[in-house]
């Protein structure tokens, strides 16, 4: 059974309709001791499902080390949205509620390639010229 | 922000998974954004607002 809505879903493959470039969400998982891998693992095949341009890359965490330390990744369930480039933009836990669509958000930003930010913050963000590291705390709800 | 810089990172935290997270960096409330493990900004904020806040942190202004 789907976790999205058929409405949700309808909504979703609107908004990803025009994704520009191929975006890849990288799925950090294991099979054990995580309840919200798996359906975090369907919550990223449905949203693959709604796009041609997206993909989903699965890596068991405890087996590919390699993999995780390259995208820094610690813990799971985790996700990478990569397009042209990383960015940097990862998501820990399940993508569900305020989360899911903050990642809806990430895949267009990302297959755009363009942060859609104000001028002035182009200017602020030009400016940075050491690691700005933000851990963003969300709730599901 | 990440997309626009090379020098930003995101991670977006499901905090209710991760009570460790939430007790290192004494979440209290949603949505709090933790800056380089140091600058809290709590709630939403305008984006400049947002921006000149995380900003300021990675380039503090020289002392004159």
């Amino acid at each position: 059974m789907a976790i999205l809505s058929a409405s949700d879903a309808a909504r979703v493959r609107e908004m990803l309709a025009d994704l520009p470039n191929p975006v890849r969400l990288v799925f950090f998982t294991q099979t054990l001791n995580c309840e919200t891998c798996e359906p975090t693992k369907q919550i990223l095949g449905e949203v693959a499902g709604l796009s041609g341009q997206i993909t989903v890359e699965e890596h068991n965490f405890l087996l590919d080390k390699d993999a995780a330390a390259r995208y820094g990744i610690d813990r799971v369930p985790a996700i990478a949205v990569v397009g042209a480039q990383d960015h940097g933009i990862r998501f820990l836990g399940i993508p569900s509620g305020y989360e899911f669509m903050s990642l809806i958000d990430a895949i267009k930003l990302v297959s755009a390639g363009d942060s859609g930010l104000g001028e002035a913050s182009r200017a602020l963000l030009a400016g940075v010229e050491s690691p700005l590291a933000l851990q963003v705390f969300v709730t599901p709800t | 922000m990440a997309v626009e810089s090379g020098h930003v990172t995101s991670i977006i935290v499901e905090a209710s998974e991760y009570p460790d997270l939430v007790r290192k960096y004494q979440v209290s409330g949603v949505p709090k954004t933790v800056v380089n493990e140091t600058v809290d900004i709590l709630g939403a904020r305008p984006e400049e607002d947002f921006v000149r806040t995380a900003v300021g942190d990675a380039n503090p202004p020289s002392a004159t």
